[in-house]
């Protein structure tokens, strides 16, 4: 043990002397010209090929997934119908609404219903009184058309995902095809597959759709393997011998007993799909995502703060309604009668329904709410933050300063003077350290494809602001996730600050902070650090609560303080944790790096950016790798320390 | 096409004042909308006047430069704003396809070009001329750029050769890049609740110039030679040493556009518009907080008489 700290301290002093001191030969640097393959091109001309010409017997593969987006497009319109549209004759400016979409009444209703069965009147009134505040708001139109299309893409995600996960489960073989996929389909910036995304499927809210499920489903699919494997085996032994078939065994044991866990799956679906609303936006999905960037491209800060909220409370709704339902035990409610007696909460649904429905043509305020009647808050987040400007500008650009000289360059100039081999050198030994031969390899893989890539500059940029967002969202968040932990109140504000966080698309808070602390590395840190905050806190939080009572009792009867159990007993049992959340911070640091780049930094984000704006589609997916390349080293590192520490304390 | 009472009647109705033009199909035209108000507004007319003269029309959100995969498959029929300054390129490579045409200028000029406030020439009192900004460097610096002075330039995308100019006419000036418009205006309105030095690219037309009183550095003007023969311009010994080009603001479309739809490509290719018109409806829209839809009513009931002889 003391030989191998010895061998890290050498190593972390050989590099502060590079970097402080000797001057690199060319090409030591940063990888050589000759080093670089072009991965670009290679991508390009393969997507060419494979949109263009390549086909499967008779049909084109483009023919196949234009195909699939019409059969895709038919449920979302009758959604979009049903909650956004209505039933209309004509288009455009010419058309008239015959049937109306449901109106704000009969969804509010709808909610609270939903509430109501799935936990509680409470739990009811909350889902109801946030939808009606979408109304309020002046929020309802584009809420409903973001909601249509949650509603196509969670259900598809979940579907995907279970069926991916059975196979995974059924073969091991698929299990290890799907795993780096999946990685992959997690650490891409999203950005970088939207133009092969709009080629293949075209243009338009079915595209948006797809890019929402790439990205929500990988979850679902972890999720599903992981909770297939819990049943215990009495139980599958049981249906075998009652003489199920594979297919019956499946459906009939073994989905209903993982059913709790996979619930836990939908609600990361439904998350994830309301992290990808504003991008989704970009490509045709419209709704709030697209009220967001136009109120903030015009600097109606309001406007954004609004519309972001409105997501939040959408997101609020349809966590709270979804987690219920995976803690719902199946209760029985034996109810005599007709249909409608033991329905009651469905009956009330259709009887509003059909009533406002029906009385909107006299009542207009029960269809739509009326646009007299609108709350906003608008003008007083605009003034909020002209007052600050106005008043604390100074202050705040001496702590911008600060940080930039005492922390952020001299950081930057460390990582941009690490010789390359050297720094590769390091990793390997790491990997093979922590992990064996094959972590060892696989590092080693990943770092020599970045250093291919011709990207190394970029991807160093990138380590240096996602490494310091990351250390100081754990400085900030561990410590908050403690107080989150010892004490309930405390607890509270702080889990609502974190949800709002994770929720609220940061598009909304990077215009006031670019107004705050002008563009640059800076703002792109607090927009990450911010983000990444989140897993921080909640990991730290949790690991905390789960420490078992009989150890801290044990410390109380030790005679430990409240400060020597946290410190000794809670803090090093809740260490695994800890880490896991790290890890999670780092993947959640590296997806805002598209977002950075909109502050202007010069980080691999700029590089998928730039891509996307000149329709790129090999450079996108090459700097795209690159970011999944820095996450999976990462992450692969961090989680064998993460069970390495487990592994520790169950021994000791 | 299904045609159900209340079209029906509609068309009636219409059909009794003017004639009902006859198109040749009522398939969906596809236009795209982005993000910024002017472009909503010209695509919004267009639309409404493609509406007028009978046919279908669908407007889709879509990215600026991502479009073009759009329009070169034919899922994206027309594309209302393309800019001379920032989709020259992107425009050159679709069309180089043969899937895409330029269906001419939409009679908008777009003009970019290094800004500042008004209130900035009492501190500076030799702008607009470019020579005055090396005497007001140390007015337009900031902490990590003094002494040299500070230049928001617009995102590393856009092009715009501002490294090039800055060294080309000795400039003591360092070029940052906002990595999209809207940072870069934030910026902006946060130094102008200020009062505080600023220099940005800002171009028109876009809500800012009305939005906030200020003027366009004058460099020497921009001609094609100062972009490629060094000889040209105050600098003998470099290029790019004089001003940005401005340029018109194209329409392009489908190639399909005038096969399937002759009388729409038409209408296309007539549009046009002028900078002081749309910079007033852009004010409608952004300053004066109406929607899109009101203020392209507007202009439609007034310009009648234009509209008309689009889809003559």
């Amino acid at each position: 043990m003391t030989l191998w700290r010895g061998i890290w301290a050498g190593i972390a002093l050989i590099a502060l002397g590079l970097t402080i001191f000797a001057t690199v030969p060319a090409g030591w640097l940063w990888p050589p010209q000759a080093m670089h393959l072009p991965f670009a091109a290679w991508l390009s001309a393969g997507m060419k090929w494979l949109t263009d010409s390549a086909a499967i017997g008779p049909v084109t593969v483009k023919g196949l997934t234009r195909a699939f987006a019409t059969l895709i497009e038919a449920p979302y319109e009758v959604v979009k119908v049903l909650l956004v549209d209505g039933i209309t004759e004509g288009k455009g400016r010419r058309a008239t609404t015959i049937i109306p979409p449901l109106s704000w009444v009969a969804v509010t209703v709808a909610a609270v219903a939903l509430g109501h069965y799935a936990r509680s009147i409470w739990l009811g009134l909350l889902a109801g009184a946030l939808m009606a505040y979408l109304a309020i708001f002046g929020q309802w139109d584009s809420a409903m058309v973001t909601l249509a299309s949650i509603a196509i893409a969670v259900p598809l995600g979940v579907v995907g995902g279970v069926v991916q996960g059975i196979a995974a489960w059924r073969w091991r073989w698929v299990e290890r095809v799907l795993t780096p996929i999946l990685d992959l389909m997690q650490t891409i910036p999203t950005f970088a597959f939207l133009v092969p995304i709009l080629v293949l499927f075209g243009f338009g809210p079915v595209a948006a759709l797809l890019a929402t499920i790439i990205y929500a489903m990988p979850p679902m699919v972890r999720v599903t393997v992981v909770a297939l494997r819990a049943v215990p085996s009495e139980i599958v032994d049981f249906a075998n011998m009652a003489g199920c078939t594979p297919w019956q065994r499946m459906r009939k044991v073994m989905l209903p007993v993982a059913l709790p866990d996979l619930m836990v799956g939908v609600n990361q679906v439904i998350m994830l799909s309301l992290n990808m609303v504003i991008i989704a936006s970009m490509i045709g999905a419209g709704g709030l995502g697209a009220d967001v960037l136009e109120s903030l491209r015009r600097l109606n800060i309001g406007g954004g703060v609004e519309a972001g909220l409105a997501i939040t409370a959408l997101a609020v709704v349809l966590d709270r309604l979804s987690q219920a339902m995976s803690e719902r035990v199946a209760r029985s409610e034996p109810r005599k009668g007709n249909w409608w007696r033991r329905h009651p909460r469905t009956t009330i649904v259709l009887a509003v329904t059909l009533a406002t429905g029906a009385l909107g043509y006299l009542i207009p305020a029960l269809q739509d709410w009326p646009k007299a009647w609108q709350i906003t808050t608008k003008p007083f987040w605009s003034d909020l933050i002209a007052h600050i400007n106005v008043n604390y500008f100074d202050q705040l650009e001496a702590v911008r300063v600060w940080f930039l000289e005492t922390l952020l360059l001299p950081v930057k100039r460390f990582f941009l003077a690490l010789p390359w081999p050297f720094l590769l050198a390091v990793l390997t030994l790491a990997g093979w350290r922590l992990g064996g031969l094959r972590l060892a390899a696989l590092v080693l893989a990943l770092g020599l494809f970045i250093a291919a890539s011709g990207l190394w500059e970029q991807a160093m940029i990138t380590v240096y602001l996602c490494g310091l967002s990351v250390v100081l969202a754990m400085v900030i968040g561990v410590p908050l996730g403690i107080l989150a932990a010892s004490n309930q109140t405390a607890g509270r504000i702080i889990g609502t600050v974190v949800d709002t966080l994770q929720t609220l698309p940061s598009f909304v808070y990077l215009i006031p902070v670019v107004m705050l602390f002008r563009v640059g590395d800076f703002s792109a840190m607090i927009a990450v650090v911010l983000f990444a905050l989140v897993p921080a806190v909640k990991y730290t939080a949790h690991g905390l609560r789960s420490v078992p009572a009989e150890l801290i009792e044990a410390g109380v009867v030790c005679g430990c303080t409240r400060g020597q159990i946290l410190r000794k007993v809670r803090l090093p049992m809740a260490v695994p944790m800890i880490l896991l959340g790290l890890n999670q911070t780092i993947l959640l640091a590296l997806s805002m790096l598209v977002i950075t780049a909109l502050v202007g930094t010069r980080d691999l984000g700029q590089e998928v950016y730039a891509a996307l704006a000149t329709a790129d589609v090999g450079r996108g997916l090459v700097a795209g790798l690159a970011v999944a390349a820095i996450a999976i080293i990462a992450d692969r590192l961090i989680g064998v320390a993460a069970s390495r520490a487990r592994a520790k304390l169950a021994a000791t | 096409m299904k045609m159900g009472y209340p079209m029906a009647f509609a068309a009636l109705a219409v059909s009794a004042g003017a004639a009902f033009a006859e198109v040749e199909s009522t398939d969906p035209i596809k236009l795209t909308l982005h993000d910024w108000t002017g472009q909503l507004i010209t695509t919004n007319i267009m639309a409404a006047v493609l509406e007028e003269a009978g046919y279908n029309v669908e407007l889709v959100q879509a990215d600026y430069l991502a479009q073009f995969a759009g329009l070169e498959t034919g899922d994206l029929h027309v594309a209302m704003e393309i800019w001379e300054t920032t989709g020259r390129e992107a425009m050159d490579a679709a069309t180089a396809t043969g899937n895409v045409v330029v269906m001419g200028e939409t009679g908008m000029l777009a003009k970019e070009e290094w800004w500042y406030p008004e209130y900035m020439k009492e501190k500076c009192p030799g702008l607009p001329d470019w020579q005055a900004l090396n005497d007001c460097a140390e007015q337009f610096a900031t902490p990590e750029t003094a002494p040299k002075g500070r230049y928001l330039g617009g995102p590393v995308t856009w092009g715009g050769f501002d490294e090039e100019r800055v060294a080309a006419l000795g400039l003591n000036y360092e070029v940052i890049h906002a990595g999209t418009d809207a940072a870069m205006f934030a910026e902006l309105e946060s130094a102008y609740q200020r009062q505080a030095p600023i220099l940005l690219w800002v171009y028109a037309p876009h809500w800012a110039p009305q939005k906030f009183k200020g003027e366009w550095v004058e460099f020497p003007p921009y001609e094609p030679a100062c972009y490629t023969d060094p000889a040209w311009g105050p600098n003998p010994q470099a290029t790019h040493d004089c001003g940005k080009p401005f340029g018109p603001i194209w329409k392009v479309a489908y190639k399909g556009l005038a096969e399937k739809w002759p009388g729409a490509a038409k209408a296309v290719e007539a549009f046009r518009i002028d900078n002081d018109t749309m910079g007033g409806m852009i004010a409608k829209v952004d300053l004066e907080g109406q929607s899109v839809e009101d203020v392209v009513d507007e202009w439609m009931t007034a310009n009648e008489a234009l509209w008309t002889s689009w889809i003559e």
